[in-house]
């Protein structure tokens, strides 16, 4: 018979033992009659011969070697009988139990997805991400990473042999055309090789083919799956239909699938058309990214020797552009920005949840255990050998841990959704957090590590204690468990105080953030992303004018109290930095000081509210062909000029290369965000007429221009109004990314916010936990204690000795919490401090809060039980010894 | 739980090896063939015969049928396996030596005494 057989046919396997034994008994018994015995003594005799049949029995069960088997069997099934038995006990365990590692679960099932989930491409494992890459020089704005030129990233196509590459450009614009109103959305310009390259196939139609990919081929464009609904009602004959991206009709080729994502592009475009100059300089490098595939056979290193070689080779050609500059190749990873930090710190948190939880539940098992002494005395005197019996606690608290665990993933289930789309900004890679079996498991090595942790301390205490002795002293055994109750309390108190010292930390950040002037009036501010008609883009006059039509038009909106242009809106993501000097000769590249550089219209400053100090802002004057003005913030007067009076001095920028003339200070504007600007690397700021912008930049500032207007009324209510009014006489200008300034700046803090509220509810149930802890188990010794309280009381104590007494020692236990706890505190404000913008080292107020916060709660935790303990009867508690 | 047995720890294993190696058995059966056998010198318990029956078929070393007994009732027969038959070889060598070795000690320390 197999082991499984033995495990299945256990009903038979009996029978047939109890054949067997029979046989054996009748066969002797037989024998013995033969030589005379009585029937009845030879029965006797037989059975004294084998031995007791139930002994006999269970040595030959243990021989089998399914006997661990049974025994689990026989202990879950005690087990869930015990949990039944005592609803109260099973309730407040699972339900700390499914919270805990519910929390747990969803934080892992998050990471699992974003981090961890690999891309939706065929073999991702393999592709590659290739940069350019400076040798030696570290460019301090940039690094020594660059995306490609246009020109490297063709040479480097037509040369390599061992790579499959392609590559990819951001390009956004305006579809308009059809009769569906104009919008703005994300593009990409692609090489044709792309999608073949990462496996992705169109859902309808073609993808790009060489000839598309080219200069003056005929325009054609791809679509995603969801502009194809949206605009086509996902017909088949969108394909060979015209599409107007950016004033240019282009026909339709086919659709891309919804998980070819990349930068949300709805329309796709061959790489080659784009003709512009900066696609046609080697030393321009206009965001181009490239991907790589090894060819079958090639290593990674293999793969970048031939990549070395090329460059080098490029280098020699064009020393002036590629002198020092080399290609390196890495695996491609998810880009995700720097959630992982914030989900790792989560899960840490949320740990500490769940330790609390696992000590609460160590402590209520540690108590039941000292109350079933003398039960677990006489098995072990019955013959359990002790082995058998650690593995019964184990079980019963496996058994726990994994009904506990699995509410914790009916509870994750429902919550990871909710939890995703609270994040703040919206998760990255949100669409592939599931449940897939990698959570699963997870979920169940959580439960089993939960289980043996707090399944071992009573196991811990059993193999400590001598068991005849628990037999001769009954019940009062309380001192052998003291000590390792403390000891659990003082986890408890210590986890508890370490989030919520975390907690602390980041409410105190928020509170000193929310009262930081952001250096603008956010209230009743409308910013918005603005395309002008794209056909115009080409002409600057024309472009000018048009921007010109933009402001007068939006002064006739009724509400609106002032507009202005600008390229770059505070506390909104992108900026532009630009290095200045204020006397010649020009610095060195790697010496110059960056400044924060806005392009504007004269009535920023009254949209936005920003004070100025000294001299004038921009008028209708300043206009090409007049002096080149410049306004800068208090930050720049200081850090150029020093103390003196800087308006009527010279400042050189990068931006042009005649000097611009300081005619005004306005105050400084905390443009990374009120939490992240005192630790900005740039804080310089300089403001300069948009009329000035020299032609060669108007088409490329144009499209990077936003609006800002300052209402008299609720400005969420002029986006309809404004959008009509600004849509131009084609009809193709198109506001998007339409926020209020206030939405702006709150959203600087979102981050801060999201952890404080985290934080808050992971530290509240901490304490919650905690607190339930120090009850139970100071009720639990208070009660062992009651003779004892008796006999103090008979000799004289007063109920305010006993309470006294009973304070000291929960006051002990607390305090060694928060002392241990305190090493834990420190090391997470650290870290928070790292993690998130604007968090200071913990003030002595917070520290005094959130100690009073645990403290007071604790100990009116353990008041209760020591009231109780000072009422005890001195007879009653006598006569019970 | 300590067995009763004066035999030497293993031991019985290897005897009910060899009694069963000379053909299909029954438990009660051989029981008394090492009663007679050992002619009574060796006490070996019952209680402890079946375990070591269900042992050794656990492991493998032995393989049971139901079968008649000559009487008409139905038992349990045992019988050696491949691998059993093999055990019992490696287990009567290494008794061999083992014995060999004993009693050339226990010479050793009488010559001693002398």
């Amino acid at each position: 018979m197999t082991w499984w057989q033995r495990v299945l046919r256990r009903g038979r396997m009996e029978e047939l033992l109890e054949r067997e034994l029979r046989f054996h008994l009748d066969a002797h018994t037989a024998d013995l009659v033969a030589r005379g015995v009585p029937p009845e003594e030879a029965g006797r005799l037989a059975r004294l011969a084998l031995g007791g049949p139930e002994q006999v029995k269970e040595r030959c069960r243990d021989a089998r070697g399914t006997r661990w088997l049974d025994d689990l069997w026989q202990d879950v099934r005690y087990a869930l009988r015990d949990l039944r038995r005592r609803p109260a006990f099973a309730a407040v365990a699972l339900l700390t139990l499914a919270l805990g590692s519910g929390a747990t679960t969803v934080m892992f099932t998050v990471i699992n997805g974003v981090l961890f989930a690999p891309l939706p491409f065929a073999d991702p494992g393999s592709l590659l991400n290739v940069e350019e890459e400076t040798k030696g020089i570290v460019d301090y704005r940039w690094g020594d990473r660059w995306a490609f030129s246009y020109p490297n990233f063709l040479d480097l196509h037509r040369e390599i042999r061992s790579l499959r590459i392609g590559a990819y450009r951001y390009n956004g614009g305006t579809v308009s055309g059809s009769s569906a109103d104009p919008e703005r959305v994300d593009g990409l310009q692609i090489s044709a090789d792309l999608l073949p390259l990462v496996g992705v196939a169109p859902i309808a139609g073609r993808t790009f083919v060489a000839d598309d990919d080219r200069p003056g081929a005929a325009p054609v464009a791809m679509i995603s799956r969801g502009l194809w609904q949206r605009r086509f009602g996902a017909s088949a004959s969108a394909i060979g239909a015209k599409i107007v991206f950016d004033a240019t009709p282009h026909t339709i080729v086919g659709v891309a699938p919804e998980r070819f994502n990349l930068r949300n592009a709805d329309v796709l475009t061959p790489i080659g058309q784009n003709t512009l100059e900066f696609m046609r300089r080697r030393e321009m490098h206009p965001g181009i990214g490239v991907w790589a595939r090894p060819r079958p056979g090639v290593t990674l290193a293999e793969a970048q020797a031939e990549l070395d070689v090329v460059s080098r080779g490029l280098a020699a050609q064009y020393p002036q552009s590629n002198a020092g500059r080399g290609f390196v190749a890495e695996p491609l990873r998810p880009a995700v920005g720097n959630v992982g930090s914030t989900l790792w710190l989560l899960l840490g948190a949320v740990s500490l949840v769940l330790l609390i939880a696992c000590v609460n539940i160590a402590s209520l098992l540690l108590a039941r255990a000292v109350a079933r002494d003398r039960e677990t005395a006489m098995r072990a005197a019955l013959g359990a050998g002790r082995g058998r019996l650690a593995r019964q606690h184990l079980t019963e608290s496996a058994v726990l841990g994994l009904c506990g665990g699995a509410l914790g993933l009916v509870l994750a289930a429902a919550a990871v959704r909710p939890f995703v789309a609270l994040w703040p900004g919206g998760l990255p890679r949100s669409n592939r957090v599931e449940l897939d079996w990698r959570v699963f498991a997870f979920a169940i090595a959580v439960s089993l590590a939960c289980a043996l942790m707090f399944g071992l301390a009573p196991v811990v205490r059993a193999s400590a204690r001598r068991m005849e002795q628990a037999l001769r002293a009954g019940a009062r055994t309380v001192t052998a468990s003291r000590r390792l109750h403390s000891a659990l309390v003082a986890a408890e108190i210590a986890l508890a105080f370490v989030l919520l010292v975390s907690a602390g930390v980041l409410a105190q950040t928020l509170v000193r953030l929310w009262s930081i002037d952001p250096g603008v009036d956010a209230r009743n501010v409308l910013t918005s992303r603005m395309a002008v008609s794209p056909a115009l883009l080409g002409d600057p006059a024309r472009a000018r004018a048009a921007w010109r039509d933009v402001i007068d038009r939006a002064h006739t909106v009724p509400g609106v109290r002032a507009i202005a242009m600008v390229d770059t809106v505070p506390m909104r993501s992108g900026n532009n930095q630009v290095g200045w000097w204020t006397a010649p000769p020009e610095p060195e590249r790697m010496k110059k000081p960056l400044a924060l550089a806005s392009s504007v219209t004269p009535e920023y400053l009254a949209v936005t509210g920003i004070p100025l100090r000294r001299g004038r802002f921009f008028d209708e004057h300043d206009r090409i062909g007049s002096e080149r003005v410049v306004v800068i913030d208090e930050v720049m007067a200081q850090d150029a000029f020093g103390g003196r009076d800087p308006i009527g001095r010279r400042l050189w920028t990068d931006l042009v290369p005649e000097p611009l003339l300081v005619v005004g200070v306005v105050g400084h504007v905390r443009y990374w965000g009120v939490a992240a600007d005192d630790g900005a690397r740039v804080r310089d700021q300089f403001y300069y007429p948009f009329a000035q912008v020299p032609d060669a930049y108007v088409r490329r500032w144009s499209e990077l221009m936003s609006i800002a207007v300052r209402t008299d009324v609720d400005p969420l209510t002029l986006v309809e109004p404004l959008r009509h009014a600004l849509r131009g006489a084609a009809g193709d200008q198109v506001l998007y990314e339409t926020r209020t300034l206030e939405q702006l700046s709150a959203a600087t803090l979102a981050q801060q916010r999201f952890l404080l509220a985290l934080f808050a509810a992971f530290a509240g149930l901490a304490l919650l936990l905690a607190c339930i802890g120090v009850y139970g188990v100071l009720a639990y010794l208070v009660g062992q204690r009651v003779p004892e309280f008796g006999v103090r009381i008979a000799l004289g104590a007063t109920g305010r000795d006993v309470i006294e007494l009973v304070m000291q020692q929960s006051a002990a236990m607390i305090g060694a919490g928060i002392l241990l706890g305190a090493g834990g505190a420190w090391a997470a404000a650290r870290v928070l401090q790292r993690l998130v913008d604007g968090v200071r080292a913990p003030e002595p107020s917070t520290l005094a809060a959130t100690t009073a916060l645990l403290v007071l709660p604790a100990l009116f935790a353990s008041f209760l039980p020591a009231r109780r303990a000072s009422r005890v009867d001195a007879m009653t508690a006598l006569r019970q010894e | 739980m300590a067995t009763k047995s004066d035999l030497p720890q293993g031991t019985l294993d290897l005897l009910i090896l060899k009694v069963i190696a000379l053909g299909p058995v029954h438990g009660y059966a051989i029981a008394q063939r090492l009663q007679q056998v050992s002619g009574d010198v060796v006490q070996v318990p019952q209680g402890s015969l079946y375990p070591a029956l269900h042992r050794l078929e656990n492991r493998g070393l032995l393989a049971a049928d139901w079968k008649d007994t000559e009487t008409g009732r139905e038992a349990k027969f045992y019988r050696l396996t491949r691998k059993g038959r093999s055990a019992l070889h490696a287990e009567t060598a290494s008794w061999r030596r083992l014995s060999d070795a004993v009693a050339v000690i226990l010479r050793m320390s009488e010559a001693g005494a002398e």
